[in-house]
């Protein structure tokens, strides 16, 4: 009897495990077999056409792919030396009496749900926004903002963790040479943690390209390539998340799975590039 | 200017510019804290938790039918979620142990616990939401259910192999077969870290928004039919938010209350759960 429980035990937790590969299997083809009226339909220039305009039946995705490569270099561009600075003051500069409750404030932040930076994004950023750079306040520099904003709480903990990892005996034997604070950050600390640091930052990266409802709020869903950071624009989630309810023809439909399937794609080759070059197996993010 | 001094100076720059980004960000941070505080406090009042929706400019609105189905739509997934993932990853730190299917399985868990959320709407679009003809709560749960499950499986695959093999050998040499170990010995020295990671996956996913979008709908009414569309907090406060109407924007902010209110909770319990067992 025993014998038979086992490999049944054995054998459903196989099974289950099993499935998950089979399930993310199952997305891609899904998603591709969703895909194909457009890709057929369309081919190459749905990714270099700068026109989307349903009502005539015109799928180019090229605005909203660059609107999500925009926003995302935007947000990387304030966050990185930001989360940099928030980690140094964390794990080097911060009395030990801070460093454990601002630390912990700063994971817990990390955990609030994305939409509420949109919402605080949209009815307390939007007007500083337009007073400063004029416009409507809802622009492509908005969105870059608050996806800074609201990937820093991550980027800093796991930079913090990083540089952590450094042993205290190297840091205690650059000080005893005489380095200073800065002195031992850059020589010994950096060196040390960076293939943790490069991880963490391109993972924030994979999660920042993803993100729908930290932009969504501000950004405009506008299909329109500008140079103009104050003009609205849309990023692929956005445009994601304002049409897939109002699509009404099947190459409409088709061209937004097309839309998630590269959306799916680019984050999983971001996210596998932070894994298995920088990060190979020390945290689970 | 000495040497030494140049890097006295460089040393103080840094320092200062590294404590002012801190404050920044910290600044920022609790800016959004505070204003959800604020508003939140604000707009909570019994009939939050009494009455359902109402057309804008009616006294009596409040987000009861929100606050059900985002309970109901999140505990389905919850209940599906967290019995796959956890013997899902027993398999992988009892049976797969270092193999190359778990190391796999591993790998893409890994990376789907960081893969847009709305890709995932999309796909249970196509096979639930399609197929039925209607949007249902059932189809938001199962969304939900796969974002869940790469993060229960992976904290429990943690937590197991934490257990300290001596145990697992000590109830094999009692004659236990490997079920009754696993389920009697190696669960019961993991309890604390699998409920935290519990814990943890049930806040992740009781904050999305994209994948309830073209999921679970919404309804502004109450409705406790899975088979039919079903309000959520998240997707509430997304349609809410951006109306033009003030006392509508007010539900929004007590929905993005109550909601972040939860999650830090359960974060909070989570992280005591750990620092409990690791204080003993």
């Amino acid at each position: 009897m025993n014998i038979i429980i086992d490999k049944f035990f054995a054998n459903t937790t196989k099974l289950i495990a099993i499935a998950i590969l089979l399930l993310v299997a199952w997305i891609f083809t899904v998603l591709f077999q969703h895909s194909m009226e457009s890709i057929e339909a369309l081919g190459f220039d749905f990714i270099t056409g700068t026109k989307w305009a349903p009502n005539l039946e015109k799928f180019g995705a090229l605005p909203a792919i660059y609107g999500s490569v925009v926003s995302t270099f935007l947000a990387m561009l304030l966050a990185v030396p930001l989360a940099i600075g928030v980690a140094i003051f964390l794990s080097e500069l911060a009395p030990a009496k801070l460093k454990s409750p601002v630390g912990v404030s700063i994971e817990l932040l990390a955990a609030i749900p994305s939409v509420i930076y949109g919402m605080w994004g949209l009815f307390y950023f939007v007007p500083i926004v337009r007073d400063i750079f004029g416009g409507i306040g809802i622009s492509m520099l908005t969105a870059g903002i608050v996806l800074s904003i609201m990937i820093l709480p991550f980027m800093a903990a796991v930079t913090r963790d990083a540089m952590n990892t450094t042993p205290d005996i190297l840091k205690e034997s650059a000080y005893a040479l005489g380095g200073t604070k800065w002195d031992v950050i850059k020589d010994i600390i950096i060196p040390y943690a960076k293939a943790g640091i490069i991880g963490s930052f391109i993972l924030a990266l994979g999660r920042a390209i993803g993100e729908t409802m930290a932009v969504t709020f501000v950004m405009g869903n506008v299909h329109n390539i500008s140079l103009d950071l104050t003009a609205p624009a849309t990023s692929i989630p956005v445009t994601l998340a304002n049409e897939f309810t109002e699509a009404d023809s099947g190459l409409y439909y088709s061209s937004l799975f097309e839309l998630s399937l590269l959306l799916l794609v680019i984050s999983f080759t971001i996210i596998s590039i932070a894994k298995f070059y920088f990060l190979r197996r020390k945290r689970t993010a | 200017m000495t040497h030494t001094k140049k890097r006295i100076i460089a040393n103080n720059i840094v320092m200062i510019l590294s404590t002012l980004s801190a404050l920044i960000g910290i600044g920022f941070l609790f800016w959004i804290l505070g204003v959800l505080v604020i508003n939140g406090v604000d707009a909570l009042s019994m009939t939050i938790f009494t009455e359902t929706g109402a057309p804008p400019g009616y006294a009596d609105s409040g987000l009861k039918h929100a606050l059900i189905g985002q309970l109901m739509i999140v505990g389905v997934a919850t209940l599906v979620g967290v019995p796959l993932g956890i013997l899902a990853g027993t398999y992988l730190s009892e049976y797969g142990q270092k193999s190359k299917l778990s190391e796999t399985i591993r790998d893409i868990s890994d990376i789907m616990m960081s893969a847009p959320s709305i890709v995932i709407g999309a796909f249970v679009y196509a096979v639930v939401v399609a197929p039925m003809g209607h949007f249902s709560g059932w189809a938001g749960s199962i969304a939900l259910t796969i974002i869940m499950l790469p993060i229960i499986l992976r904290t429990t695959d943690d937590m197991l192999q934490l257990v300290p093999s001596t145990l697992r050998e000590a109830a094999f040499a009692l004659g236990a077969p490997k079920y009754k170990v696993i389920t009697q010995v190696v669960y019961r020295g993991a309890k604390a870290g699998i409920l935290t990671g519990i814990l943890l996956g049930v806040a992740r996913v009781a904050g999305e928004t994209a994948p309830l979008l073209f999921t679970s709908f919404n309804d502004n009414f109450l409705n406790t039919d899975m088979n039919a569309p079903v309000a959520s907090l998240t997707v509430t406060m997304y349609n809410y938010a951006t109306t033009p109407y003030e006392d509508w924007q007010k539900l929004g902010w007590a929905a993005a209350f109550i909601l972040s209110m939860f999650i830090l909770s359960l974060n909070i319990i989570g992280r005591l759960f750990i620092m409990k067992k690791r204080g003993k």
